[in-house]
């Protein structure tokens, strides 16, 4: 392995990959504090992605592909948010079956409105613009990575320090922190949980249609069944390695992105990609296994 | 009986299904909706689905369907009865029927040794899988939920890997293994049907774990299990063997189901062919339809067999995709569950 082989385009994927992950890994942060269990972020987010392209092609602009997305996303929450904030149904069977309704109405969809099956994709149809940041672009090695990217990353890492700063240092994050915690002395002290679920639920499907608007419209301009390809769930574990804190989900999310680009690298020097294509799921699991036997470890010992 | 003690029996027995029958008939009602949406009626969607499912020889394929179906329904029902859910079905699928295929072709042996070897290497591969998931709980406290899913993924991909390299059948346009030879295949069970000897291995399935669940201490222990997890610890129930244990027979039953579908239908190991018809995802839903309980699983496992078959005569006669049926399962579950009608929230 040569210097080469961690090069600019490298970086480049990496931080496409981290991007879609983070957004949705930020919607499970926000909806575990207080105190839900999301695991439908995969289905809102394959729902976000066709959104976009559906709403910038029969829309005819960019900006209606970014509005249908973010809509799309938050309206197919609701459903979790009536199912399980509202009427107190059990969120992980809500999330499953989500993510199966997800998977088929945007197949049933593709067939139905553009007539055809697998890959969705049209000329006209415009992606998210990269912005140039100038003094960051021209860095050597990371530069392109960090500062030649569409407005939807810059929005990603921004999100995730308001986000941090909106749960630990505001009045409505303790609110909303407590209610995941106790949600009977919060409840005692005033907080609406419902509320709050139903919010938090509603915005994270919110993110998870952008997740989706990143995926469809970020570097590729199509959609493709099942394209979300289990980021959902790399974005639940994210959530379970960072213990639902930002900065560390966040990390997390980097971890997996930086995985992701390595399989498309390997593959890049000639391995073949249904081997490569497994390096995020395998490096989420040996994630989770080595943090789950050192959080046994300290446990053991602190008890 | 008097009146009334009949009256209390019909309605003991009968009031938990009347929620899943009000959930059924929204899922039609919301795919009818679509359906006008799109600019189709939903009486004709309806007959043709029907007619599809049930009429002359479309029978014969809904009963085919029912057999990988009915199977990957108890592969969910058995850890759904525990509160645990296996939503890796489709790797250890995919493992366990590559796995066969392998065997079938290569060991040196009988045809009738071959094909029980492989239908047993199926089982075991899958099993074995199935409990790196639970290993992960077990030891490190990985969710279950989470390990099964992504653990999918590279399952898929190497069996993927393989059928294009090393066991390329050169021949064949799509990336696939050679074929079994007609000695090591399960055979026809009903001449002139697509019913093979896989039916009577999935009903003898379904038997055992129907009984187990009904009349052992083991299916007694898993009920308690899903009812109250700590009430079944407190009740001497030793969950991490129960995990291995469940996990265990639901990817043992996930692998034969595999091993079936390519000694049963397919005579040979396609890259994505055993997954792409979904059964993993209906047999899901199915099961928990029936809260995991196994005849009502497996009874779940026919009607969404039929909605199948009836979805490839709708999409020929009045091309509506067939997906639909797809998208009316889902719907049926995730009504029941937003009512609470499955796993009440504590």
């Amino acid at each position: 392995m040569t210097f080469a082989f961690f090069n600019a385009t490298f970086f480049d994927q990496a931080v496409l990959g981290i991007t879609p992950i983070l957004l949705a890994a930020m919607a499970g942060t926000l909806s575990e504090r207080v105190g839900l269990f999301n695991i439908a972020l995969e289905g809102e987010m394959l729902v976000g992605a066709f959104a976009a392209i559906a709403g910038s092609h029969f829309g005819g602009t960019l900006q209606t592909g970014i509005l249908a997305a973010i809509a799309a996303g938050a309206l197919f929450s609701g459903l979790l948010a009536v199912g399980s904030a509202l009427l107190r149904g059990n969120d992980i069977v809500i999330g499953i079956s989500l993510n199966l309704l997800a998977a088929g109405l945007t197949s049933f969809l593709l067939r139905a409105l553009f007539g055809v099956s697998g890959t969705f994709s049209d000329s006209a149809m415009q992606g998210l613009p990269r912005l140039t940041l100038p003094g960051i672009a021209s860095l050597p090695l990371l530069g392109p990575a960090l500062g030649h990217q569409n407005a939807l990353v810059y929005l990603s890492w921004m999100l995730v320090v308001v986000i941090a700063v909106f749960l630990n240092r505001t009045p409505w994050g303790l609110r909303l922190r407590g209610i995941g915690e106790q949600p009977g002395a919060a409840v005692a002290l005033g907080a609406d949980a419902t509320r709050y679920r139903f919010i938090v639920t509603l915005i994270g499907g919110a993110l998870c249609g952008l997740a989706g608007l990143q995926l469809s419209l970020g570097s590729l301009t199509l959609f493709s069944e099942n394209m979300t390809a289990g980021r959902g769930w790399i974005a639940v574990a994210a959530v379970m390695l960072g213990r639902a804190r930002p900065l560390y989900v966040t990390g997390a999310c980097v971890l997996f992105g930086l995985s992701d680009a390595l399989g498309l690298r390997l593959q890049g020097e000639g391995l073949p990609n249904q081997i490569t294509d497994s390096a995020p799921y395998v490096v989420t699991l040996a994630a989770l296994v080595i943090v789950g036997l050192r959080r046994r470890r300290l446990n053991a010992a602190t008890a | 009986m008097t009146v009334t003690a009949i009256r209390t029996h019909l309605t003991r027995r009968l009031g938990p299904l009347l929620p899943i029958l009000g959930a059924v008939a929204v899922g039609f009602g919301v795919c009818g909706l679509i359906a006008l949406w799109v600019g189709l009626r939903p009486s004709l969607m309806f007959t043709e689905l029907i007619k599809g499912a049930v009429e002359g020889p479309q029978f014969f394929e809904t009963v085919a369907r029912a057999v990988p179906l009915a199977g990957m329904t108890l592969a969910a029902a058995i850890p759904l009865r525990a509160g645990i859910v296996n939503l890796g079905a489709d790797g250890q699928l995919a493992l366990g029927g590559c796995a066969a295929a392998v065997v079938a072709l290569y060991l040196p042996a009988p045809d009738l040794v071959r094909l029980g070897a492989a239908l047993v290497a199926g089982m075991t591969i899958g099993a074995l899988y199935a409990a790196v998931a639970a290993a992960g709980e077990i030891f490190a406290g990985v969710p279950l939920l989470l390990s099964t899913w992504l653990l999918t993924y590279p399952a898929k991909g190497l069996c993927g890997y393989l059928v294009r390299t090393p066991l390329r059948d050169p021949t064949t346009a799509w990336p696939s293994t050679a074929r079994i030879a007609v000695g090591a295949r399960l055979g026809a069970l009903i001449p002139g049907t697509p019913i093979n000897q896989g039916f009577l291995i999935v009903v003898l399935v379904a038997v055992a774990v129907i009984f187990i669940d009904r009349r052992s201490s083991i299916g007694f222990e898993l009920r308690l299990r899903g009812l109250n997890e700590r009430f079944a610890r407190y009740g001497g129930v030793a969950l991490d063997r129960q995990t291995l244990g469940v996990m265990l027979a639901s990817g043992a039953i996930a692998g034969l189901i595999g091993a079936i579908m390519v000694l049963g239908s397919q005579f040979r190991y396609t890259d994505g062919a055993l997954t792409a018809p979904q059964y993993s995802w209906s047999g899901t839903l199915a099961a928990l339809l029936a809260g995991g309980e196994p005849l009502g699983s497996v009874i779940a496992a026919l009607l969404f067999a039929a909605l199948q078959t009836g979805g490839f005569a709708m999409e020929r006669s009045v091309e509506i995709p067939r997906v639909l049926t797809m998208v009316l399962q889902s719907v049926i579950i995730l009504f029941l569950a937003m009512r609470g009608a499955i796993w009440r929230r504590s």
